[in-house]
């Protein structure tokens, strides 16, 4: 269940971890597609809060070619559409997320990522 | 009213067990969703605009089902896995994570374009070990701080929680202001036990007034203007007013009384003359 658009805007929140805390590295994922309904409203919105260069590094991490490099100027139909099964609808399954900097290990299971902390972690 | 907060922390609380049983009570599931609906009413997002919602404490969806309904995107984070479960088994259709909200959230920065958190904040009121990072001041302060982040500049987050103390409202309302928030309670029915709810309204960014909570019963049974007997009192006095009841001591009634005394055979009866019952002379 956690998509692309969500692991956009996960960092570490271990204690001390403030800085280089982003994004969260991906491994040993197992993704599922799932259809959703397009809405290039909401796409337009969520645009501005997202990080570009993670978005694409995690899209091709998991195989999908389809985007930039670049953030495009102009938003055509097909790059909403491309960006839109890239946000919503590649789900990860099992598989884990790494903090860059700190290391943690947040494991994913049955799509649900596990963030609790252990007790010297918390900030 | 029972207090499951004081029973045990949330995720052993709502063990597989309890998760079912509190999913599938009708009357449970009524309530959950009358109050997301006032919560979204009070977070009062731009019409017609997509947004994208943090479900703080979903358990197993039953706010997030409306969400879905109302066509908001939304994320969950919840400390009970087997909840979680549940909400996985209900197929809802926002990202779900297990996280302990007292220590606090990863998001970054302007993530969500609001939040809402349904029986939740009750739960950050009780230490559970003795460690530092454990005391409810030191929970609630990471959790208000780190959600005032990942909120967008302005966006709203209301909470709807029950406080069994104005102690503890105090607490967790100045812990909000100290994190960056402003706002306030907004009590709905404040006159009624059963019908009662407290919402903790805070925005972020100021800006905008808060709402006013509901007035009235809740059910509607009893008009609360007026005063429980107010309407049998209101009866009485008209009645007096009217005039129709006569005054009781009239000649008719002495004289009924007398003959009564009479055929009783009590003693010193009085006798009967034409100024029986008669009004004195003022100079007497």
């Amino acid at each position: 269940m956690v998509r692309l658009m969500t692991h956009n805007l996960l960092a570490c929140h271990a204690k001390g971890c403030t800085t280089n805390n982003f994004p969260l590295a991906l491994k040993d994922v197992q993704i599922e597609l799932r259809e959703s309904d397009f809405n290039p409203d909401f796409l337009k919105g969520f645009l501005p809060k997202l990080d570009w260069p993670a978005l694409v590094l995690a899209a091709r991490q998991l195989g999908d070619e389809t985007l930039p490099l670049q953030q495009p100027e102009m938003l055509d139909d097909e790059f909403l559409k491309n960006l839109h099964h890239v946000l919503l609808e590649i789900h990860i399954e099992e598989g884990s997320m790494t903090c860059p900097n700190c290391a943690h290990v947040y494991p994913i299971s049955n799509g649900i990522p596990n963030m609790l902390l252990a007790e010297h972690e918390i900030g | 009213m029972s207090r499951p907060e004081l029973v045990a922390p949330p995720e052993i609380y709502y063990g597989d067990t309890e998760a079912k049983k509190y999913t599938k009570n009708t009357r449970n599931q009524q309530i959950q969703a009358d109050m997301t609906y006032r919560a979204l009413e009070l977070l009062s997002l731009p019409p017609d605009e997509p947004a994208f919602l943090l479900d703080i404490g979903c358990g197993s969806g039953l706010s997030g089902e409306i969400l879905d309904e109302e066509g908001y995107m939304w994320a969950g984070v919840d400390v009970a896995p087997s909840m979680l479960e549940v909400a996985l088994e209900r197929e809802v259709e926002g990202d779900l994570f297990l996280q302990d909200i007292g220590q606090g959230f990863g998001f970054r920065p302007g993530s969500f374009d609001g939040a809402i958190s349904i029986s939740v904040l009750q739960w950050l009121l009780n230490a559970e070990t003795s460690h530092a990072t454990s005391s409810p001041p030191h929970r609630l302060t990471r959790f208000f701080t780190t959600l005032h982040s990942a909120l967008k500049n302005p966006s709203r987050a209301v909470f709807q929680f029950y406080p069994s103390s104005d102690d503890q409202i105090t607490l967790i309302s100045t812990i909000a202001q100290r994190a960056g928030f402003t706002g306030g309670l907004v009590i709905d029915y404040p006159n009624s036990n059963k019908a009662k709810k407290v919402f903790l309204c805070l925005m972020v960014g100021g800006g905008g007034h808060v709402p006013k909570g509901l007035d009235g019963d809740g059910d509607a049974a009893e008009d609360s203007t007026t005063a429980r007997f107010e309407r049998r009192r209101e009866r009485e006095r008209a009645r007096s007013r009217g005039g129709k009841r006569k005054s009781i001591k009239d000649r008719d009634w002495i004289l009924k009384k007398k003959e009564l005394y009479r055929k009783r055979g009590k003693e010193s009866v009085p006798n009967d003359s034409k100024f029986t019952g008669r009004r004195r002379k003022a100079i007497f």
